[in-house]
């Protein structure tokens, strides 16, 4: 271990963690079948060798299961993460450009920030009808004020860079400005920023399809997992809820993982140790 | 305190017209859904048996045919007069509702604030004073571990071991099933509201545990503190003397910030242990497309956290004599 520095050694944690992602989604691809599959010899099992999650009531396999609502749950967050991110994006450059917009927006911010987040994506997600859309729409549209805060922040000192003032007192257009000096700095922050989303988005997407207003009951997710398992707990089923949770827990480390290695390799302050 | 005033003053009107966008945001919302209150809580079957009347008329009890502005200016002018309309689902006043489930749920939020806030800055403090030794890679890792489990899992968890196992709580509710609410002692009200206040309160801490120690480590490292271990005063001096004082600011930030964030995690909380609050209700009115109801919870909720960050501001004029002053000649 002595032969690699710390900079390649978080490349390597960095490789790691994305290689067991990238097989959780795609295992969880081919496991969509599995786990939809009753089968009413094997009801209620305990976890063993043949089943290493157990069975539920229906005689399906958890561990297909789980995967296959892992799978779902990181593929939502891929496309809700990107989406806030891009929001955040355009609304921070933007904010950061005009005094009119900015008031606008921050009140927008404020107004965002002041609704309990669960309760908002509730109310977004029931705006787009519940299901995939509702749950996809609710998490991407109630994540940016965060990051549109970072980046406002950003671009407001990168303004006053002598570079961006040279090129505007030397007549080049505000959108090539944005362009080719503001959005290549900022994009290191924004691909971080994306990835230390994904956490929340998963979760906030859990949570939600836990509250019944998310994903349809029939789709493997680990929100629909979860809040199933709650009617047989009483009963001592303690494996429907305890391992899905763990993996769904798993996965949102190593995405905070990934992020924060991401973040050490991007981020100038950090980037020569 | 002319200043103070105005200040407080200008605060208030920014808030109240933050709340009237919320009220516009989550009525548009609610809305917009493609959800149909008549099928939702009648039924196909119910309304397939129906005359054209009935159905008419229960179209106008859930507000189907009324035009959208005349329906939120309708409600506003009823709100602004103190009337948030009467529940769909309960029929009964909204306010009567969020009244009562906010007793039930007041408990449970207040302990879980003040605990996670007594919590959180202690780990925070402790993890900053002892930056990168054992005790900080402890309490980050326990921090990073809380931050990524999702909160409804931990009070499955902590239902399944100690309701379910170990027998030592009850499994939901709020007071025993079947007795009558007057009958029912404080203890045993306590014996309900513990373990969703215990979940609720372990979830918060870990925010504004991680956010503290990064204040903390940057007091540690700063001129005045190294000039006090070189005067020779020990370590739990400097962080009663200097740390605790430069971090109350954020600290305050810090603690009433997290006041959405336990509202919304007590909708989460209450629905896995069945405990009657006011997230609970939320739950229902959400699901039921009660309109109102949902709508009064919401701006409800919004002007705790709206009144949350107002106290905030006002206080750090009362805790810092910078701010005070700098407000004073400004």
């Amino acid at each position: 271990m002595n032969a690699l520095n710390r900079r390649q050694r978080t490349r390597l944690l960095l490789l790691a963690a994305g290689a067991v992602l990238l097989a959780v989604t795609l295992a969880g691809m081919l496991c969509r079948e599995r786990a939809m599959e009753t089968d009413f010899s094997r009801v209620n099992l305990a976890p063993g060798l043949s089943c290493l999650f157990g069975t539920d009531w229906m005689g399906r396999d958890m561990l297909a299961r789980t995967l296959a609502g892992l799978s779902l749950s990181i593929r939502i967050g891929a496309l809700t993460a990107c989406v806030s991110a891009a929001i955040a994006l355009a609304l921070g450059v933007v904010s950061a450009l005009s005094r009119a917009a900015d008031a606008l927006l921050s009140w927008l911010m404020d107004l965002f920030l002041g609704i309990p987040h669960i309760l908002l994506v509730m109310l977004i997600s029931l705006a787009f009808g519940r299901g995939f859309v509702g749950v996809a729409a609710g998490v991407s549209l109630s994540h940016w004020p965060s990051l549109a805060r970072v980046i406002r922040g950003e671009v407001l000192q990168l303004r006053q860079a002598v570079y961006v003032q040279t090129a505007r007192k030397l007549g080049v257009s505000r959108l090539r400005v944005v362009r080719r000096h503001l959005l290549p700095h900022l994009l290191p922050q924004v691909l971080t920023g994306l990835i230390l989303q994904f956490p929340h988005a998963i979760l906030h997407e859990a949570s939600v399809t836990f509250l019944g207003f998310g994903l349809s009951s029939e789709q493997p997710a680990i929100g629909v997992i979860l809040s199933e398992s709650m009617r047989y707990l009483t009963t001592g089923r303690w494996w429907l809820a305890l391992f899905p949770g763990l993996a769904l827990v798993g996965v949102v480390l190593l995405f905070a993982a990934v992020g924060e290695h991401l973040r050490r390799l991007l981020s100038p302050s950090s980037a020569h140790q | 305190m002319r200043h103070r005033l105005q200040f407080a003053g200008k605060k208030l009107l920014r808030m109240l017209l933050l709340l009237l966008g919320v009220s516009l945001a989550a009525f548009l919302l609610m809305a917009a859904s493609p959800m149909d209150p008549l099928q939702t809580n009648v039924g196909q079957a119910a309304l397939g048996s129906m005359s054209q009347e009935q159905i008419a008329q229960l179209e106008d009890y859930w507000g189907v045919n009324t035009p959208l502005p005349e329906r939120y200016l309708g409600w506003l002018s009823a709100a602004l007069r103190g009337d948030l309309g009467t529940s769909l689902l309960y029929r009964q006043p909204v306010l009567q509702i969020v009244a009562e489930r906010l007793g039930n749920s007041l408990g449970l939020l207040l302990s879980a604030w003040v605990l996670s806030g007594a919590l959180g800055l202690t780990l925070g403090v402790l993890a900053g004073a002892f930056r990168d030794r054992w005790p900080d890679r402890l309490i980050r890792g326990w921090c990073l571990l809380l931050s990524s489990t999702p909160a409804f899992w931990l009070a499955l968890l902590l239902l399944m071991v100690f309701s379910v196992w170990l027998g030592w709580f009850p499994i939901g509710l709020s007071v025993p099933i079947g007795a009558a609410a007057e009958q029912v002692s404080f203890l045993e009200r306590l014996r309900h509201a513990f373990l969703p206040a215990l979940t609720l309160s372990v979830t918060g801490v870990s925010g504004i545990a991680l956010h503290t120690r990064e204040k903390m480590a940057d007091v540690m490292e700063s001129d005045y503190v190294l000039f006090a271990r070189a005067r020779g005063e020990s370590l739990g001096g400097i962080v009663l003397r200097h740390g605790l004082r430069n971090v109350a600011l954020p600290a305050i930030t810090l603690q009433f910030a997290s006041v959405s964030e336990i509202i919304g995690g007590s909708v989460l909380v209450e629905q896995v242990f069945s405990y009657p609050g006011l997230g609970q209700a939320a739950v229902n009115a959400g699901l039921g497309g009660d309109l109102p109801l949902l709508l009064g919870i919401t701006v409800i909720t919004a002007a705790v956290v709206f009144g949350g960050s107002l106290a905030a501001d006002l206080l750090y004029g009362a805790v810092d004599p910078e701010i005070r002053r700098g407000a004073a000649k400004g």
